[in-house]
């Protein structure tokens, strides 16, 4: 682990911080991807500034040093990714925020690796349960969320449970599973409960409307009796504004993110065929240059955001 | 006397939390025929009811077990074993999690409700998966065992339990006269050199009124409880069939996958011994009484005694 990296969750939130994170994730989804020669590029792309936002926006509260050396921080919040078959943003994420060394992306899919296929908590710092088999996300954040309540577990304010953040695919959404746990969620007043549904429109055989129709996915949390939020799922502020919104109804959580399968590729965008194919070598290359500059360009910007800044001050 | 091994469940379960464990039961709407209902009566936060919704049950369970609780789940075993199979297998046991799939109403004993209800291949499911262990306790005595161990034993388990009234096996009413239960062995409750019949849950009642009924021929059985499937205790039962040389083995389960194919799997390998498996052959329950069904699934001692005899023969 000599590699991996010092990182001090942010408390404030800078969403040219969290674009460059987000970007980064992407690049570094298609290169171990493309290293692994098989796996899930769209629907990782399309949650990236989602989970940059909970991890690098001062949304979650966690702290890998304790986490993995300390008392195990039981105050952190817990992300849950439901759809797990994007285990490379979540994998992404945890390495820009130190769990993981970005190293261990060249394992990824290999035997016995860190970095299975789909997130094993068993094998990987940082993924508080293994995924993959779709629809059980939501309800192990129901039971988690409770469990901790039941223990008198208060987040890091001290006051508030922690929260438990669920990442679901709009996909997924066809697993009855999920709609008994919204029940239980409602029922139970499960307020710490926050699912985010990554709706990328796409599935493996198609379109999500053609495939099962899903329709209005927030009216349907409503009507089990949730809070929801509808936003643009690749605007940064808006879903830092979405997830850190004083809520006071008690109830269950979700936010509908309308996202673009295989965000931040042009020729990924919106294809369904990107589901589950990992890019070629050239592909990836292609990838990497269309996101590298977009990292330049944001970079760029927070260099001047941040002379102006400096500027000011000097001013002032 | 007899008392069902369900009424072991909740008694249970408030005995450990009254000894501050930290149990919590998750119900799908069967909380008074389970008997989960005991913890909702009288510690309603450790309860979690899910509706008629095993699947979320058994997930909402999952995320309980990650917080640090003991989760225990209820409902019937065919609906809170293989309806949740995936949910079990891939949340409960690839995790690795404090969960204790304890369902009641296992087995043809269920009776009138016929076989939507009787569950026949929950122990095959379930002992086919990686972390999970499984309990077959023959009496209220040993099921109260087999809920203490699983809770304080870190990991997935099985507890099978029944419906019906059995006759006590262990503890100061019991047949046997064993008082101590330890839920990791196969328990010899009969000594014997003629046969060995390794039975579990409600056949080890059949099995012991099987090794009267032989006494009386002059055939001295050997009757081993295996209550443990699994991991099983192959020491115990290599050391009874080394000696006896012939296996019958007597459960209310289908003859596909259950205890007599686990202690067969062992056996082929290691000492392959004459065998005869009770069992249900193959089909689904019926409606009926538990001691009609017994006799027509062929699952009394008489079938027991009728098997033991043909390897003698």
């Amino acid at each position: 682990m000599s590699h991996t990296r010092k990182f001090t969750p942010p408390a404030n939130f800078d969403p040219q911080f969290v674009t460059c994170q987000a970007t980064q994730m992407r690049i570094d989804i298609v290169k171990m991807l493309t290293h692994a020669g098989s796996g899930h590029p769209g629907g990782s792309l399309s949650a990236a500034d989602i989970v940059a936002t909970l991890y690098f926006g001062g949304v979650m509260n966690y702290d890998p040093q304790s986490e993995l050396q300390g008392d195990g921080a039981p105050w952190r919040d817990r992300f849950i990714l439901s759809k797990g078959h994007a285990a490379p943003v979540q994998y992404a994420a945890l390495a820009l925020a130190g769990y993981i060394d970005s190293a261990e992306f060249e394992s990824l899919r290999n035997l016995g690796a860190m970095l299975q296929g789909h997130p094993d908590a068993s094998k990987c710092p940082g993924v508080e349960v293994s995924t993959g088999s779709l629809g059980q996300g939501l309800s192990i954040a129901v039971g988690l969320a409770q469990g901790l309540i039941l223990k008198g577990q208060m987040g890091r304010d001290g006051q508030t449970p922690p929260q438990i953040y669920v990442l679901l695919g709009d996909g997924e959404l066809q697993e009855g599973q999920n709609w008994e746990a919204a029940l239980y969620a409602a029922h139970y007043r499960l307020d710490n409960v926050v699912a985010i549904v990554d709706r990328n429109m796409l599935q493996i055989d198609g379109n999500t409307e053609d495939v099962m129709t899903l329709g209005d996915v927030a009216a349907k949390f409503e009507a089990f009796g949730w809070e929801t939020a509808s936003i643009d799922g690749h605007d940064i502020p808006a879903i830092h504004e979405a997830l850190t919104r004083k809520r006071t109804s008690g109830k269950p959580y979700a936010i509908i993110a309308d996202t673009v399968k295989g965000k931040g590729v042009s020729f990924m965008e919106d294809v369904a065929g990107w589901h589950g194919v990992a890019p070629c070598a050239e592909k990836c290359a292609a990838a990497c240059a269309e996101l590298e500059q977009l990292l330049k360009d944001s970079k760029d910007v927070m260099d001047i955001s941040a002379a102006v800044m400096e500027g000011g001050g000097a001013h002032g | 006397m007899a008392k069902a091994t369900r009424a072991a469940f909740g008694e249970t379960l408030l005995e450990l939390i009254a000894e501050g464990q930290d149990i919590v039961a998750v119900e799908a709407d069967l909380a008074g025929s389970t008997t989960t209902g005991k913890v909702a009566e009288h510690h309603p936060e450790r309860f979690f009811n899910a509706g008629i919704a095993e699947a979320n049950m058994v997930g909402a369970a999952a995320g309980l077990a990650l917080a640090g609780q003991v989760a225990f789940t209820g409902s019937f075993a065919v609906f809170g074993t293989g309806r949740v199979y995936d949910q079990i297998r891939n949340t409960v046991c690839y995790n690795k999690l404090d969960v204790k799939i304890a369902p009641t109403h296992s087995g043809v004993t269920v009776g009138a409700d016929g076989g939507s209800h009787q569950m026949l291949e929950d122990i095959a499911l379930m002992r086919v998966l990686p972390n999970m262990r499984v309990l077959v306790p023959a009496d209220y005595t040993a099921a109260k065992a087999a809920v203490r161990y699983a809770a304080m034993t870190p990991g997935p388990f099985y507890v099978r339990l029944g419906r019906a009234e059995v006759p006590h096996v262990y503890g100061p009413e019991g047949i046997t006269g064993v008082q101590d239960v330890d839920v990791t062995k196969a328990h010899v409750v009969r000594p014997g050199k003629d046969v060995t019949i390794a039975a579990c849950g409600i056949e080890v009642a059949q099995a012991l009124e099987a090794a009267k009924l032989l006494a009386a021929e002059g055939i001295d059985a050997e009757i081993i409880d295996v209550m443990c499937v699994k991991p099983l205790d192959v020491e115990t039962l290599l050391g009874s069939v080394s000696k006896t040389g012939r296996l019958v083995t007597a459960e209310e389960h289908s003859v596909l996958g259950g205890m007599g194919s686990a202690i067969s799997e062992v056996l082929s390998e290691v000492l392959p011994t004459p065998t005869r498996r009770i069992g249900v052959v193959d089909q689904f329950g019926t409606s009926g009484t538990p001691d009609e069904l017994i006799e027509h699934f062929n699952l009394d001692a008489k079938s027991i005694v009728d098997a033991a005899k043909e390897l003698l023969a």
